[in-house]
């Protein structure tokens, strides 16, 4: 319950965090909040040679329009998103589902970009960027690139980001007028991570949904304006595409229930607060 | 900054409670034992060791942190509180403290250091919190003892006489 021995470099700037990535290889690891990681480093299931603390680069701290979206920096915290004053207005999505992520304990110590690079399944911020179309920004000694959230996730726990690259900041699409969103999920208590989370974005003539939790990244389907039994139909056909998996907190068959029944009340939801 | 290596044993130094301490660390020394066992502290209380019990919560610069998910050297030159903070000099029990105690929020008390810090932090921006909202700050702790009743009672009162 100790992690193994490693060096530990506090960066004071990305350049230094990037740099020393590239010297570290393939072992060296990046900590933000560390609530994901720092478990694992305490199991042991991942040993690095070093540890970059990037959690106190200032200039990544921040929050801010740019280009349609909102641009969240590696350093700003999951709490720090959640009490922006514009979160309701510009990141609606959010709004809902950073109050189920984690516990306030947690999200007072997690950072956005963290978040996303753990890539974990069931979790609510790679969900929320698949569904909206966002993007990351990855930067590394030799530049930056910017790669959009459906070739980010790779799959469980796994991105594309190359081992000498750091995630400098992610961009969720501000959103648009006459547009619903609805986030809804369900895990066993308050905190945990989710069975099944849904994230539906409905427009006067697109239903869009999200789901994670049964396929190993959140995958988002988009129809053009269905009801009824077709939506049903739909819905179902999405439940069984995505795959799913039985393990010990829900079978892959109770995960497809929740894709049919609670996708239906997102999108409803949603549908509800596009009209207002 | 300087890498600091994994087999040496770097000063850490901080701000404890109102208080500079100082100690030693490998970088892989959780924070949680480094305040336990370098510095002497007895309220940061180790349940599970990965972030799930709260019973180490404590707050690094004025925000809610699971010590046992920080390692010391990430809090050098950090302000910290724990919940020996809390009660006055004199020893007079704080105010949420002696809630706590008149509405039974605890029992054997391994919890409550962390819950204490964490509801400390919460009742700072949330003046006046329902039951609801007390519940879901209480659910990032584990309490075997009290079944939470007892803490959401004591919340409410002290809220209640806050604010009158």
């Amino acid at each position: 319950m100790k992690p193994k021995g490693f060096d530990y470099l506090r960066a004071d700037s990305v350049a230094e965090a990037t740099e020393a990535l590239a010297q570290g290889g393939e072992d060296a690891r990046l900590i933000a909040g560390g609530m994901s990681l720092v478990p694992m480093l305490n199991f042991r299931l991942v040993e690095p040679s070093i540890l970059i603390d990037i959690s106190k680069i200032k200039d990544r701290k921040y929050i801010q329009e740019k280009n349609g979206m909102i641009e969240i920096g590696s350093a700003t915290r999951q709490c720090e998103l959640e009490k922006w004053d514009q979160v309701e207005s510009k990141l609606p999505l959010l709004a809902k589902a950073l109050p189920v992520l984690g516990h306030y304990q947690t999200r007072a110590r997690g950072t956005i970009c963290g978040s996303l690079v753990h890539a974990d399944p069931s979790s609510e911020l790679p969900l929320c960027l698949a569904t909206l179309g966002g993007e990351v920004v990855l930067s590394s000694t030799k530049g930056e690139r910017v790669v959009k959230a459906e070739e980010f996730q790779t799959g469980m726990l796994s991105v594309s980001k190359q081992s000498n690259e750091m995630v400098v900041a992610a961009r969720y699409p501000i959103a648009q007028g006459e547009t619903g969103y609805a986030f809804r999920e369900m895990s066993q208590r308050h905190g945990d991570y989710a069975i099944v989370a849904l994230a539906a974005v409905v427009t006067k003539n697109k239903i869009k949904l999200g789901v994670g939790g049964v396929a190993d990244k959140p995958t988002v389907r988009e129809w053009d304006h269905l009801d009824g039994t077709d939506l049903d139909d739909a819905l179902n056909a999405f439940a069984w595409d995505l795959g799913g998996y039985d393990d010990i907190h829900a079978t892959a068959r109770y995960r497809r229930e929740l894709v049919r029944r609670l996708g239906k009340k997102t999108i409803e939801e949603a549908k509800n607060a596009s009209v207002r | 900054m300087p890498v600091l290596g994994k087999d040496a044993r770097h000063q850490v130094t901080l701000t404890l409670n109102g208080k500079e301490v100082s100690g030693f660390a490998e970088p892989r020394m959780l924070l949680s034992d480094f305040l336990t066992h370098e510095i002497g502290i007895t309220s940061c209380h180790v349940g599970c060791e990965h972030g799930v019990c709260g019973a180490c919560t404590i707050l690094v610069d004025g925000n809610i942190t699971r010590a046992c998910l920080t390692f010391a050297v990430q809090a050098d030159g950090c302000d910290i509180d724990t919940s020996e903070s809390l009660a006055h000099p004199d020893g007079e029990l704080s105010d949420l403290q002696k809630a706590f105690r008149k509405h039974h929020g605890l029992q054997c008390g391994y919890c409550t250091p962390g819950i204490l810090m964490s509801l400390t932090a919460y009742l700072k921006e949330k003046s006046k919190p329902t039951e609801e909202e007390i519940r879901e700050v209480l659910s990032g702790h584990l309490c075997r003892c009290t079944g939470y009743v007892g803490m959401v009672r004591a919340v409410l009162d002290y809220c209640e006489k806050r604010e009158n």
